[in-house]
């Protein structure tokens, strides 16, 4: 039977597909005439209305851009402006012979090649009645050339537009940043309907994370066209709302001395105000021109900052990840003494190095012949190694990194930049994660003086600078001190930080040490204590770039200069009543008293005396 | 075996049909209309571009990757696509996966797979595998299909939809439903069930709302109403029936139309391509146009009628129902009674991707029709 059923299922089979299949092209011819029916109503019974609809649909709605915000420094040193700049326009319609006028233009003003081949490039897209830009930015010289020949050249205008000018260049690069022209990713991620009639957008810096701010707010104007698009008149218009202006609390002048102080040196300078987390100063070395970057800078000059040795483009106190030698020391002394894992009697026998049982391995002082009986004051003055050993290996590295995220070591200070990097804060926890290792034992103690996996980055360093002046009350650094709306309503910026409940005894005895780093006759920045009349709570570094053998010595001259010790030096002052906290590091310098201190000791004198004046 | 009176109706073809286009497996009446279309979208493209002879030969490099992709389809016997027609179908609901978790957002939706040569839209290739695998499914029992059946066909339908609903392109996401449903009702589902379903899906309709994306309810709701928003999303409704009217019976003649010259209307040579097109060529083009869809679908449900087993005939008859579906939701979308989803006009607005998958649907048809066993069993 199961033979039949099948025979009689494909006769039905068939029968219902074509059933099927009718009733679908049934359907289809239906829909289709219903399509026919609705454009037979459009384009016949609408066509009077539609058409004159059409020589009527003639307003177009055309952007106008905002101004963008300037930014000031805090004394009102203008660091973004814009600057009007001039382009000679075409109109191709308005000219009668377009060749010849090419010709004798290129012969009166500096046009080459190039820009005449983007002109065609541009003609040919565009309508014979827009302007077509020949030249972007026209000199004094070449304008008032033009402008006494004017008559001679229809339908060849002069436009003004505003262009952003950063007149600090380089010294400013890294914290205003630059604007560019709008990129493909960039125009998915902005409303681009806000965005009509501009062509640039905050790319890093200042610039971009206050975007937003800056761009203000774009306005628009009805026109009128004839049949061709030609602007007959204006119906109306909503004028644009100028962007928001950025008074920093940056001192260009300060910024100046720690750029200049740096010399021949790569590094970076952060000052804080610890009170208020006002950034004061906020050097990278080097710094590049970012002035090409806003109407694109040529391919050969941008591979040549790419490639630099010096990585100009690379923003060291945002992004520079360093070792912090050295200046971990007080941090870490602190939390000896918090955790009660120390206190300032306890005394360390320092031979010039330091064993963990059960090992050969010496973890060797910077000091050859070790620095005898060292108690935790005299180990932060001559930085003793073998003394921060032994705290860190008593402290654990659990105890020890909690406690040094108090001060924000391992996490971003939420500055007003983009891209902050956290630095890294080692744990057995995070090594087992990332490196899929244990932890040893070894790489506590190294830790303790500020080597091994730990990293910082200067602004974080100012940061934890500026916790241990405040005494545990933290801050969020800020560049930005006031944002000036157009109707000039001023929004203060200010900072809140949480206060960490330290002993008050154990700060101040940590910063009594760090005053006689700089004041006391064996202290490792002694040179700083010259001729001031304040009292300055510092701490020096020196971080190890290249790995020296067990058995073997460093030797400075030997080593290439890129491999060098990186020269480190935090410091505040005055001690007691702090007004500034800066952190110094300088790539490849070497020590940092020598290299580092000198330039935190100019700026600190340099911002207090003018304070006081 | 038994004769039936019935058969008689069926009948095979005495002869085999010769010819060049035969023997190389295309089927000369559907291949004619499908250039003189190609043609049509040249002339139309050059206007609503315009007049950029670059985007038309961008297009032509295109069009002749996806003649080529149609005549390589054309060459494997259905029987062979109906082997692997589950693998191509789990290929590609992992793709589609793969996109929504790693795809590259192009204009506010995640379509595109970048497999480092090219971008890929695993859309398209579902617009395909999902009428062959309910074909193949279909096919596996006699027909009509039974519940069991359907309620298998219709998670073959939702999933790979909601998958791409959610990326989110509702216009390929309902091509893929449509196509499912289609394949479901020449393959004889019941009436009854029908008007179940449509009363189900009127059900679902408010929980369906609350899942669309914001855009995708501007879009409804400007439908509905066009001239609540005339400067933000009900622009493209009201200009294009502007740009159809104004063009009248005649036209306003090619390269002549206004609205599209003065860039009033937007997307114009994608998926408004057609408002651009009546108003140069006016109702008597449309007409002709409309016609020569009609032609391409009556030759392609008469290639699903004469195709020989379950499967042919219910993946021809999708594939032809869906070809419909694509001209009567763009055309109907630019003249201003359906909602605007990004459906082209096949063959005719810019782009590539969607017309491969188009011609690849044709090459399917063309080897069914042209691999027919042509002797009397």
């Amino acid at each position: 039977m199961p033979r039949r059923l099948t025979i009689k299922d494909v006769y039905h089979e068939n029968r219902l597909f074509l059933n099927r299949v009718v009733i679908a092209l049934i359907g289809i011819v239906i829909s289709a005439i219903g399509l026919t029916a609705r454009l037979a109503y459009l384009q016949v019974a609408g066509h009077d209305h539609y058409s004159s609809l059409s020589k009527n649909n003639r307003v177009k709605i055309s952007p106008l851009p905002p101004t963008r915000g300037l930014i000031y420094d805090r004394n009102g040193v203008i660091l973004a402006e814009n600057e009007t700049t001039y382009s000679l326009e075409i109109i191709p319609e308005q000219v009668d012979d377009l060749g010849y006028t090419l010709q004798s233009l290129q012969k009166l003003l500096q046009i080459d090649d190039e820009e005449i081949e983007r002109f065609e490039t541009l003609r040919k897209r565009s309508k014979s009645f827009t302007s077509i830009p020949l030249q972007l930015q026209m000199t004094e010289d070449e304008l008032a050339r033009f402008s006494v020949r004017r008559l001679h050249f229809p339908g060849v205008e002069i436009h003004a537009r505003l262009v952003r000018r950063y007149p600090y260049a380089d010294l400013m690069a890294h914290v205003v940043g630059y604007v560019g022209r709008i990129n493909e990713d960039e125009l998915k991620s902005i409303d681009s309907a806000a965005y009509q009639g501009t062509n640039h957008i905050g790319k890093i810096g200042l610039e971009k994370s206050y975007e937003k701010l800056l761009y203000g707010k774009a306005g628009y104007e009805e026109i009128e066209t004839d049949a061709q698009g030609r602007l007959i008149h204006t119906l109306g218009n909503l004028p644009p709302t100028p962007g928001a202006d950025l008074h920093l609390s940056l001192d260009v002048n300060l910024q100046r001395t720690a750029y200049d102080e740096l010399r021949e040196y790569n590094g970076a300078v952060v000052a804080l105000e610890p009170g208020t987390g006002n950034v004061l100063v906020f050097v990278s070395k080097p710094g590049f021109d970012p002035n090409p970057f806003v109407y694109g800078i040529a391919k050969k000059d941008y591979n040549e900052l790419q490639t630099s040795q010096d990585r100009p483009l690379f923003n060291r106190a945002l992004h520079g990840q360093y070792p912090p030698g050295s200046t971990v020391k007080p941090f870490i002394g602190l939390a000896g003494l918090e955790t009660g894992a120390t206190n300032g009697q306890r005394r360390v026998s320092c031979p010039g190095y330091y064993q963990l049982a059960n090992s050969s391995h010496k973890y060797r002082d910077w000091k050859k012949g070790g620095h005898g009986f060292v108690d935790l004051r005299t180990a932060i003055i001559q930085s003793c190694d073998v003394y921060f050993y032994t705290l860190a290996h008593n402290l654990g590295i659990v105890r020890l990194s909690t406690f040094l995220s108090n001060f924000g070591f391992g996490g971003k200070t939420g500055i007003d930049l983009d891209g902050e990097k956290a630095g890294l804060l080692p744990s057995p926890e995070w090594k087992r994660k990332v490196r899929n290792r244990p932890w040893y034992p070894g790489e506590t103690l190294i830790t303790g003086i500020g080597q091994g996996f730990l990293q910082v980055t200067p602004l974080q360093l100012a940061k934890a600078t500026a916790v241990m002046a405040n005494r545990g009350r933290a801050v969020n650094p800020h560049l930005v001190k006031r944002i000036v709306y157009h109707d000039h309503t001023v929004i203060p910026v200010q900072s809140s930080g949480a206060t960490i409940p330290f002993n008050a005894q154990n700060t101040e005895s940590i910063i009594a040490a760090m005053i006689d780093v700089v004041h006391s006759a064996r202290g490792t920045a002694r040179a700083l204590s010259r001729g001031i009349h304040y009292q300055i709570a510092g701490k020096t570094g020196t971080a190890q770039v290249f790995t020296v053998k067990q058995e073997a010595t460093y030797k400075e001259k030997e080593v290439d200069k890129k491999l060098r010790d990186h020269a480190l030096f935090v410091a505040f002052a005055p001690a007691d009543n702090p007004r500034i906290a800066v952190a110094v590091i300088v790539e490849n310098g070497g020590h940092g008293g020598t290299a580092a201190a000198p330039i935190a000791g100019q700026v600190i004198s340099q911002y207090l005396a003018n304070e006081s004046s | 075996m038994i004769q039936t009176p019935q058969q008689e109706r069926f009948p095979l073809p005495a002869e085999p049909p010769g010819g060049l286009f035969y023997q190389a497996h295309l089927d000369l009446p559907l291949f004619a209309a499908l250039v003189l279309l190609s043609g049509i979208g040249f002339v139309t493209l050059y206007s609503a571009g315009g007049q950029q002879i670059d985007l038309v030969f961008k297009q032509a490099t295109r069009l002749a990757l996806a003649y080529a992709i149609m005549f390589i389809l054309a060459q494997i016997p259905p029987r062979h696509l109906q082997r692997y027609a589950p693998v191509l179908f789990l290929i590609g609901v992992g793709l589609l996966v793969a996109v929504l978790m790693m795809g590259e957002t192009v204009k506010g939706g995640q379509r595109w797979l970048n497999l480092g040569l090219f971008r890929f839209q695993p859309s398209e290739m579902i617009k395909i595998s999902t009428p062959l695998i309910i074909a193949w499914y279909l096919a596996e029992n006699p027909l009509p299909p039974r519940l069991k059946q359907i309620l298998v066909t219709v998670i073959l339908i939702v999933v790979p939809t909601l998958l791409i609903a959610k990326q989110p392109d509702l216009g390929t996401a309902l091509l893929v439903a449509a196509s499912g449903s289609a394949a479901l009702f020449v393959a004889g589902i019941g009436w009854r069930f029908l008007l179940k379903v449509s009363i189900l899906l009127g059900g679902v309709a408010p929980i369906l709302w609350h899942l669309m994306r914001e855009y995708q309810r501007a879009r409804i709701l400007t439908f509905l109403n066009p001239e609540a928003d005339p400067l933000g999303t009900g622009y493209h409704i009201i200009q294009s029936k502007i740009a159809i009217g104004s063009g009248g019976i005649y036209g306003k003649g090619w390269l002549n139309g206004t609205q599209s010259y003065l860039e009033f209307l937007p997307e114009r040579s994608t998926d408004f391509i057609f408002a651009v097109f009546a108003e140069e060529f006016g109702l008597l083009g449309c007409l002709t146009l409309v016609c020569v869809y009609l032609i391409i679908i009556c030759r392609c449900l008469y290639i699903a009628l004469q195709a020989q087993d379950t499967f042919s005939r219910v993946l021809a008859g999708s594939l032809s129902i869906t070809f419909f579906v694509y001209v009567f939701v763009n055309i109907g979308m630019v003249i201003g009674i359906l909602p605007v989803v990004g459906v082209p006009l096949p063959m005719i607005s810019y782009g590539g991707t969607s017309m491969v998958t188009l011609l690849a649907g044709f090459g399917i048809l063309m080897s069914i029709h042209t691999h027919r066993r042509l002797l009397p069993i």
